[in-house]
């Protein structure tokens, strides 16, 4: 059971904050008393914390949660106070969400995990001039549409692309190897197509890579059954399955794959959730080793990190950084750019503090990649991936090697060449 | 418009004033979050009228109106976006694609004898059928979704939808006024007599030689076209459509709430129905923070039980129990 | 490109198992329907609940799933004979959209409820032999499909029994045939609709812990599920027991031979063309009885 309260978090603060809310919305046209004051940093958190998505959303919750007291640790102060709402894995809700906190005086919106809900909100914080800073969210079009109030700092899904691919690349190289065929299959929703998109596009014209790809499979997101589609992928006889998948659909496959017997050189995602996960580990135990994932990822060898891993120790026992870590590197991150900015702006005001993210430059960051800087549109160039490969029941980087727990394992030990 | 107003009490009319009045004037007494709850609330308001036409007045139970929705909101999103036509020419083509879809679907079910449940479960083939269809049409986006292009802040233009809430408001609530009036008229014409009789016992009224065809199919096709022009709303509110969302059944339940919950085959039924549903959910999240419940699904359970209570206890609905204690003759 | 043959025998085969173990689910429901005729749409969510539960009683006992799946339907046929004794019996002679609406609140309730008591993300039941798998010739068939296909043929065995042999059984079916006949007869109709609920439900219990070897559960699955369970029904025929199971296998089948012609993820649009077609041309379904 996820643990939703805990001994840091004051359910009294709390409850004081939903009344003066509360208090707000009773009042109907008196602006919230909250507003305004120049030396607390409201920061409005709406993640997706029931409804479908609700396992990711609970996961970045405990990036979020344990923020103050690390922004504390860092030297940002102590008056960052987080306002959370559930946006129930619903793009109205998330909307009145949205409203509802700026309207408790939160200065700057993060979040909300899901594509559709940041193209709602990043409405809602445009009409009121409000920051939203993007958490996850790899649909491109959200910083193409011309919004001056949105920032993300999560790769779009063309950039996901090309950095998984790369390091495609870099695998083969450090393992000697040169696969000459693959599968891609791709789960047929958002983010899925978004990635094929970005590989139709991107895979033709790179020329370092030995592979080509001899069968695109699509599948459905809601599907209980996979064995027809591994059985496809199967007979193609490809080296090795690339594949871009949600955490459910993932365990599906590995299980198809051994209950029809393929053993092709190994798994690979060039940018998708699901087979780093700690579900994936638990349910299916060995088999869930050597799968490789090339994702955004935090450096291992950072101090922040490290902050952040002792943090989570301390308010979330049960729960260990390393199967999180996208969700709560990139929430941090995203509060970590507000506080930032709030310290540069020297006030809460949500104008000046869209201005003061536009300047951002932080060089001292959690994961891996170039400083936080947003372009013109809002969006951050440089984040990288890593690959990360299960080994000994645990996500491992394998590469880059500045950054590397270990060495890649490719092809598996169970392949055999036909 | 004399026809509009016939037959209230003067009571009644006392009460449409200060609600007029009230709605009217809205934007400039609440602020911004209460004023997305209301177009939420005149959403499905308009929503629930459009679908109350073929369930409340003809009989009729489709569970599969987001299929409508959809279709409208992409008909106008596409050709805004590939075609710069905007968005109130892009609606006569929702409208034209919206009611022949009904029609179709309505025509396949009344030739071939299908209703009750199997009608209900046909239309739900359909919206389903049309949701994995988009899922893989890239050019309205797939299931990677469709994006409108969206305006700076500020700037407020009618032509084409872009602009603040307070606009947006002021559409749907000239949408739902307009539905409102629609279906008063209708329901007091010799149509509204037609389709009563139908849903009362269609094959008493096919013997008194009502042709329960051709009257079944204007009420699906008047209530896809109303529908398609939410999908309209929709995607210009919202600048972006995604398949999965747009066409789900979650979407055609919260459409049919509204209706059943408030009154079903009554005028106010929906709109009361609308009115206490949208902000009992926020309001039970509001409740939930105060007491400091965060569980994820409390709310969800509460807003059940809610439901529970009303399907038990007013088997015809919140309006027509309102009605009678405030002395309103009921429809 | 001609589809090697051993692929498709082997699709074909994996697509008839699963397809046995839905049509158990949906035997549920065509009781319920059949019978009670009451459209029960929180049907998936029942199935999750029973599996949820099944995951409880296999951590506790160490049972086998498939063993678990007479407590767990023991369990779901006490929950439905009391659900519908106590809320949904009024509504029985209620339309349709009343009913719907009702058990559209019970739906709500019950997955939240689960989203509330087991968290959102998926569980499921390790068995020894989950992942091994029968070498016939060019075929591998999957073990767990085998077995779970076994057991739900068995499960619908046992009901088909119950209905023609028992007095109990003859009665309900007297009940849906002949509301008014079975008044005057005698029977007691109340609880015979409630041991039909009941057994509905046993039914859905006892398909979750099959389906329960070959997939994850999670608290949302359950429209899914529901509008699976009444694709079937309509398309065997709403009250045909073994209409229902041999439609579960004609989707199962029909769906996995769309995957492999066609785009896996448009495999569903297959299954809903079915149910349109049957609809139109034969909407009492492949072998209900007309009227």
């Amino acid at each position: 059971m996820n643990q939703t309260t805990h001994p840091r978090s004051p359910k009294r603060r709390r409850m004081l904050q939903a009344a003066a809310g509360s208090a707000a919305l009773s009042t109907i046209g008196f602006p919230a008393i909250v507003r305004g004051q120049a030396s607390t940093l409201n920061v409005g958190v709406l993640l997706p914390v029931s409804g479908v998505q609700a396992f990711i959303g609970q996961s970045c919750k405990y990036g979020a949660d344990v923020a103050p007291a690390v922004l504390a640790e860092m030297g940002y102060g102590s008056n960052i106070r987080l306002i959370h709402a559930d946006t129930e894995t619903n793009v109205d809700v998330a909307r009145s969400r949205a409203e509802k906190l700026i309207n408790d005086g939160a200065q700057v919106l993060v979040g909300p995990f899901d594509s559709g809900a940041a193209a709602a909100i990043a409405q809602v914080a445009e009409q009121k001039g409000v920051p939203f800073v993007i958490n996850i969210a790899a649909a491109p079009q959200i910083t193409e549409q011309g919004y001056k109030f949105t920032f993300r700092n999560f790769p779009t899904s063309p950039e996901l692309v090309r950095n998984g691919l790369a390091l495609m690349r870099d695998l083969f190289q450090a393992t000697s190897t040169a696969p000459r065929t693959a599968v891609f299959m791709h789960v047929n929703d958002t983010f899925g197509q978004a990635n094929r998109k970005a590989i139709d596009a991107i895979l033709p014209r790179l020329d370092f890579l030995p592979f080509k790809v001899v069968d695109t499979i699509s599948y459905d997101p809601a599907t209980k059954d996979l064995s027809v589609e591994v059985a496809k992928a199967k007979s193609a006889n490809p080296d090795f399955l690339m594949v871009v998948s949600r955490l459910n659909d993932a365990i599906l496959l590995r299980r198809e794959m051994v209950k029809q017997r393929w053993n092709p050189m190994g798994v690979i995602s060039p940018g998708s959730p699901g087979m780093y996960e700690a579900q994936f580990y638990n349910a299916l135990g060995k088999l869930s080793e050597y799968c490789i994932s090339n994702v955004p990822w935090y450096d291992p060898k950072a101090a922040l990190t490290r902050r952040i891993e002792a943090q989570m120790a301390k308010q979330f026992p049960k729960e260990k950084l390393m199967f999180h870590a996208l969700n709560v590197g990139y929430t941090f991150e995203a509060i970590l750019v507000a506080a930032d900015a709030f310290k540069r702006a020297k006030t809460a005001d949500p104008k000046a503090l869209a201005e003061a993210i536009r300047q951002t430059d932080i060089k001292e960051r959690m994961m891996l990649g170039g400083p936080i800087k947003f372009n013109a549109k809002g969006q951050v160039e440089g984040n990288q991936s890593a690959a990360i490969q299960n080994l000994n029941l645990r996500p491992t980087v394998v590469l880059p090697a500045s950054a590397a727990e270990s060495k890649p394992v490719f092809p598996v030990p169970e392949y055999k060449r036909a | 418009m004399r026809a509009l107003f016939a037959g209230l009490p003067p009571r009644a009319l006392v009460v449409l004033v200060i609600v007029a009045a009230l709605l009217l004037g809205a934007p400039l007494m609440v602020d911004a979050y209460v004023l997305s709850v209301l177009i939420l609330c005149l959403y499905f308001a308009y929503t629930g009228q459009a679908w109350n036409i073929m369930m409340g007045f003809a009989g009729q139970l489709s569970l599969g109106h987001s299929l409508y929705v959809g279709l409208g909101a992409y008909a106008a999103a596409a050709l805004f976006v590939h075609f710069s036509v905007n968005p109130w020419l892009g609606a006569l083509a929702a409208i034209a694609i919206c009611t022949a879809a009904g029609l179709v679907i309505g025509f396949l079910a009344f030739r071939f004898g299908i209703a009750g449940v199997y009608f209900a479960i046909l239309t739900i083939a359909f919206s389903e059928f049309t949701r994995i269809g988009f899922d893989h049409w890239t050019w309205l986006g797939g299931s990677g979704g469709f994006f409108l292009p969206v305006k700076e802040r500020g700037v407020t233009d009618l032509a084409t939808l872009r602009g603040p809430p307070v606009m947006f408001y002021y559409a749907i609530l000239a949408l739902t006024v307009g539905a409102l009036a629609l279906s008063r008229l209708l329901l007091a014409s010799r149509l509204g007599y037609y389709w009563r009789a139908i849903r009362e016992d269609e094959e008493a009224a096919q013997a008194l030689g009502i042709d329960t065809f051709r009257y079944k199919m204007i009420a699906v096709g008047l209530s896809a076209a109303m529908t398609s022009l939410a999908g309209v709303f929709f995607a210009f509110y919202y600048n972006n459509l995604f398949p999965e969302q747009i066409f789900s059944m979650g979407r055609s339940i919260e459409i049919i709430l509204g209706p059943i919950i408030g009154g079903l085959g009554t005028l106010a039924g929906p709109i009361v129905g609308a009115f206490v549903l949208t902000p009992l959910a926020d309001g039970i999240t509001e409740i939930m923070q105060l007491l400091g419940i965060d569980t994820p699904g409390v709310k969800q359970v509460f807003y059940g039980v809610c439901l529970l209570l009303v399907v038990v206890f007013l088997p015809h609905g919140i309006w027509p129990a309102i009605a009678r204690r405030l002395g309103f003759a009921p429809h | 490109m001609p589809l090697p043959l051993d692929l498709v025998a082997n699709v074909v085969v994996a697509g008839l198992l699963a397809g046995l173990v839905y049509g158990l689910a949906a035997l549920g429901l065509s009781v319920i329907f059949g019978v009670v005729r009451v459209v029960n749409f929180a049907h998936g969510e029942m199935m999750t609940a029973a599996m949820y539960l099944a995951i409880v009683l296999v951590g506790l006992t160490g049972l086998d799933p498939l063993v678990a799946a007479v407590p767990v339907g023991a369990i779901l046929f006490v929950f439905g004979y009391a659900l519908q004794r106590g809320l949904i019996n009024p509504f029985v002679t209620r339309p349709e959209h009343t009913q719907f609406m009702l058990l559209v609140a019970i739906a709500i309730i019950l997955v939240n409820v689960q989203l509330m008591v087991f968290g959102p993300n998926a569980r499921n039941v390790q068995v020894d032999y989950a992942l091994d798998s029968f070498e016939i010739g060019p075929l591998i068939v999957d073990k767990v499909r085998v077995y779970a296909a076994a057991a739900a043929v068995l499960a619908a065995a046992s009901l088909f029994a119950f209905f023609r042999r028992t007095l109990v059984g003859k009665s309900i079916r007297a009940c849906a045939d002949n509301y008014l006949g079975a008044q005057v007869v005698g029977l007691n109709v109340k609880r015979l609709y409630a041991l039909t609920f009941g057994i509905g439900a046993a039914c859905v219990g006892a398909a979750g812990c099959m389906l329960l070897l070959l997939v994850d559960v999670t608290p949302v699955q359950g429209p899914a599920y529901t509008l699976l369970a009444f694709i079937i029904v309509i398309v065997g025929g709403m009250g045909s027991l073994t209409g229902a199971l041999a439609a579960g296998v004609i989707i199962g089948m029909s769906e996995a031979l769309a995957g492999l012609l066609i785009a896996p993820s448009a495999k569903s649009m297959v299954t809903f063309a079915i149910l349109i077609l049957v609809l139109l041309f034969r909407p009492q379904g492949l072998l209900g009885r007309a009227g």
